[in-house]
């Protein structure tokens, strides 16, 4: 029996052997660990601004402090949580396996990725303490508030440019090995959808995180230098910062919700029995998701004084974007048509996205729309759609994900009436709480406000409660996920009987992945 | 097995895959900074074209020289360690450093130049300039800045491999990195080249 690689001997002894890994499984824990932490303080963040708004009028605290908590909220759950995420965790430990590869092509950049990230996340919570403290911007850090406040910008946003090199690094590193490392017979049409999502992902970390990089860049310099870039009083226009801005941000969400519809598409033929439908469709999808997801960012600024044109094709390009991921939901719907279902918690996990998803989706439409744009921009709808496509969709997807790979990541299983629990909370709290902010929104109330007009109390009071309810769920997951990592029935390599490559080998895999390198001679979804 | 083992795979055209990635985000890194560039171009054309009249068009054409030149000392030491001359090699890596600090040089003297007489950004002399003066003093120091930065790091850079090359890291079987440092130094060479005629030659 080979010794698993928490077993291997490293080459530092101890924690340092964590630290100083380059074995991609590690470098998966590792980041694993992290942005999950940091999940859980967005989460308590979250928490502590629905209790301020539990009802009008009430105070715990005033409107600076909101104005920071709604802050860092937007920031650790977009920089630190939910962008990494699924790539840096799930992506580094599993996609080299899927492939048949021993590692990523850059073993050294990509623990040099982690270090980054954790520099950046330091400086982030730095700014939390020194200078002028919490950053109270939003996580947008719009000019011209965003160069004038006394808070701790600099800091914060030099923080999340170290991240994203963290990110850029890693896109790099996981496009070089998907195409060096396959390996022989598994051509790109006998890959993983989840090690295509990887790839799309990958190409839009690469090259959009660079131009939030400069962004922020010369933000910091504006700060420090009054270069004037974005500032009228010098001849710049603080319009151009929303338009380097959301270059990035916008492809960002593709980033996020990119790798969580690979696992669920992986997810999918497992517990159906059943061929992927479409599965030339569904990789084509995530490179068109990719390319189409960089020429809508205008989408987020209808109202700061775009011309009608620009505004027409932007609105176009965002009513296309939408076409891809329509595929995707056919196809998955078509793929367990007919099928074996067996609804294990992943496949409990993937439904929930589908339906949640679909609900952003489709209110993703909605603001896409000139018209309805108006009404909405700015209000608690916009903040509903959000979270039913990044919490309801992405970290939705991540959990799918986390179920699904346990196994294989520590050879144990989680008790699944227990995990099935868990679900029912979450899914429960998590519509009292987004949904009554669709019902908000349209009614008016505007969104990143510590307070408002008592005729909004009672979906404020419905969304409160859905906070504790959808806490408790994360609460009943998490602590079901990690006790189960010491007192969890031993799983067997294949548990799931699934056949993509990472299966065939131990769970928890050894160092070297494969006692010998397979040689692939199907696709990755076949049951009889 | 131990955990290193598998890190020792050679792959040189991943490793030159991987570089090629890496430039394309340094095109775009420098490519938000021309989008800015342009846009204010477009804005302030007549401001900009008085402006340019204050740059040094023959520090601008000696730098633009020396890059030049430093890519070419970079491509011939690449050539010279294919052939396994490895002294000449460490020679012309030298002289690539040695170019990329006389650049610094002449930049530091410019820049200094500039602020002596008052221009640079936030400074009364500057602000009580027209917008689109202001905005192409802002873009030069910030694009120039950032260019010399990366010529900073390249310095070190070469620097470094030159002193693989001494140790016999680096060799002509194995140059992979300083053909990969060799890419990164032309990038640099390239951003320059546009630089160049778009401060100096727009008058």
């Amino acid at each position: 029996m080979e010794t698993s690689f928490y077993n291997a001997p490293t080459r530092y002894p101890g924690l340092f052997g964590w630290i100083f890994t380059t074995d991609h499984k590690r470098i998966g824990l590792l980041y694993l660990i992290s942005t999950l932490s940091f999940f859980a303080v967005g989460v308590t963040l979250g928490l502590t601004m629905r209790l301020e708004l539990i009802r009008s009028g009430m105070h715990f605290y005033g409107a600076q402090t909101y104005n920071s908590l709604f802050t860092l909220h937007g920031v650790i759950m977009i920089f630190l949580f939910i962008i990494p995420g699924i790539p840096a965790s799930l992506g580094n430990f599993i996609m080299p396996l899927q492939i048949g590869a021993r590692d990523v092509a850059f073993p050294k950049i990509n623990i040099l990725s982690w270090w980054l990230f954790m520099s950046g996340a330091a400086c982030a919570v730095a700014s939390l303490f020194t200078g002028g403290g919490a950053p109270d911007t939003g996580w947008t850090f719009y000019v011209p508030y965003s160069v004038r406040t006394g808070t701790n910008i600099s800091l914060a946003v030099f923080g999340v440019f170290l991240i994203g090199m963290s990110s850029t690094l890693t896109g790099m590193n996981f496009l070089t090995t998907i195409h060096r490392l396959r390996a022989p017979g598994m051509t790109w049409r006998r890959m993983t959808l989840f090690t295509w999502s990887i790839y799309a992902t990958s190409w839009i970390q690469l090259l959009a995180t660079p131009v939030i990089a400069i962004t922020l860049l010369l933000l910091i310099l504006e700060r420090f230098f009054g270069v004037g870039f974005f500032d009228p009083a010098k001849g710049g226009d603080p319009i151009l910062f929303e338009h380097m801005f959301w270059i990035y941000s916008h492809p960002a969400v593709y980033i996020m919700i990119l790798p969580a519809m690979g696992a669920v598409t992986d997810i999918i033929p497992v517990f159906s029995r059943k061929n992927i439908f479409g599965y030339t469709a569904i990789a084509a999808s995530s490179l068109a998701i990719a390319f189409v997801g960089y020429l809508v960012w205008g989408h987020h600024m209808f109202t700061s004084g775009m011309s009608d044109t620009s505004r027409i094709i932007f609105s176009f390009l965002t009513f296309l974007v939408a076409v891809p991921s329509g595929v995707k939901i056919f196809s998955w719907i078509a793929s367990m048509y007919k099928g074996s279902i067996r609804v294990d918690t992943p496949l409990l996990f993937t439904l929930g996205f589908i339906f949640l998803f679909s609900i952003g989706g489709l209110t993703g439409l909605i603001q896409g729309a000139l018209s309805t744009n108006l009404h909405v921009h700015g209000t608690y709808f916009i903040v509903g759609h959000f979270h039913y496509v990044i919490f309801g969709g992405a970290v939705m997807g991540f959990f799918a994900g986390l179920h699904y790979w346990f196994p294989k990541m520590f050879g144990r299983m989680y008790e699944e009436h227990l995990a099935k629990l868990g679900w029912v909370f979450l899914f429960i709290g998590f519509n009292m709480l987004y949904f009554s902010m669709f019902v908000l929104g349209w009614e008016g109330m505007p969104r990143r406000y510590y307070d408002y007009l008592p005729k909004f109390n009672t979906p404020n009071l419905v969304s409160t409660i859905g906070s504790w309810i959808l806490a408790m769920g994360l609460i009943i997951m998490f602590y079901n996920l990690i006790h189960s990592l010491s007192a969890g029935e031993k799983s067997g390599d294949n548990p799931w009987g699934a056949a993509s490559l990472e299966w065939q080998t131990a769970s928890p895999p050894p160092v070297e992945n494969f006692e010998t390198i397979p040689v692939v001679t199907k696709g990755p979804y076949t049951y009889s | 097995m131990t955990e290193t083992a598998h890190t020792e795979q050679r792959d040189y055209i991943g490793a030159k895959l991987g570089m090629w990635f890496f430039l394309f985000t340094e095109v775009l890194l420098f490519g938000g900074m021309f989008l800015v560039y342009s846009v204010y171009r477009e804005v302030y054309t007549a401001d900009f074209h008085e402006a340019g009249m204050e740059m040094n068009v023959v520090i601008g054409a000696v730098n633009t020289v020396i890059l030049l030149t430093s890519s070419l000392t970079m491509a011939l030491s690449i050539s010279a360690i294919k052939k396994g001359a490895h002294k000449i090699s460490v020679l012309l890596q030298a002289a690539t450093v040695l170019l990329g600090i006389a650049f610094l040089v002449n930049k530091y003297f410019e820049w200094s130049d500039h602020i002596r007489h008052g221009f640079y950004p936030d400074s009364p002399q500057l602000l009580a300039m027209s917008h689109g003066k202001i905005l192409f003093f802002g873009l030069y120091y910030v694009m120039t800045g950032i260019h010399a930065l990366h010529v900073l790091i390249g310095v070190s850079i070469i620097t470094f491999i030159l002193v693989l090359t001494l140790r016999g890291t680096v060799t002509s079987n194995d140059y992979i990195k300083l053909e990969n440092a060799g890419l990164f130094w032309h990038l640099v060479d390239v951003i320059w080249i546009y630089l160049f005629p778009l401060f100096y030659l727009i008058l």
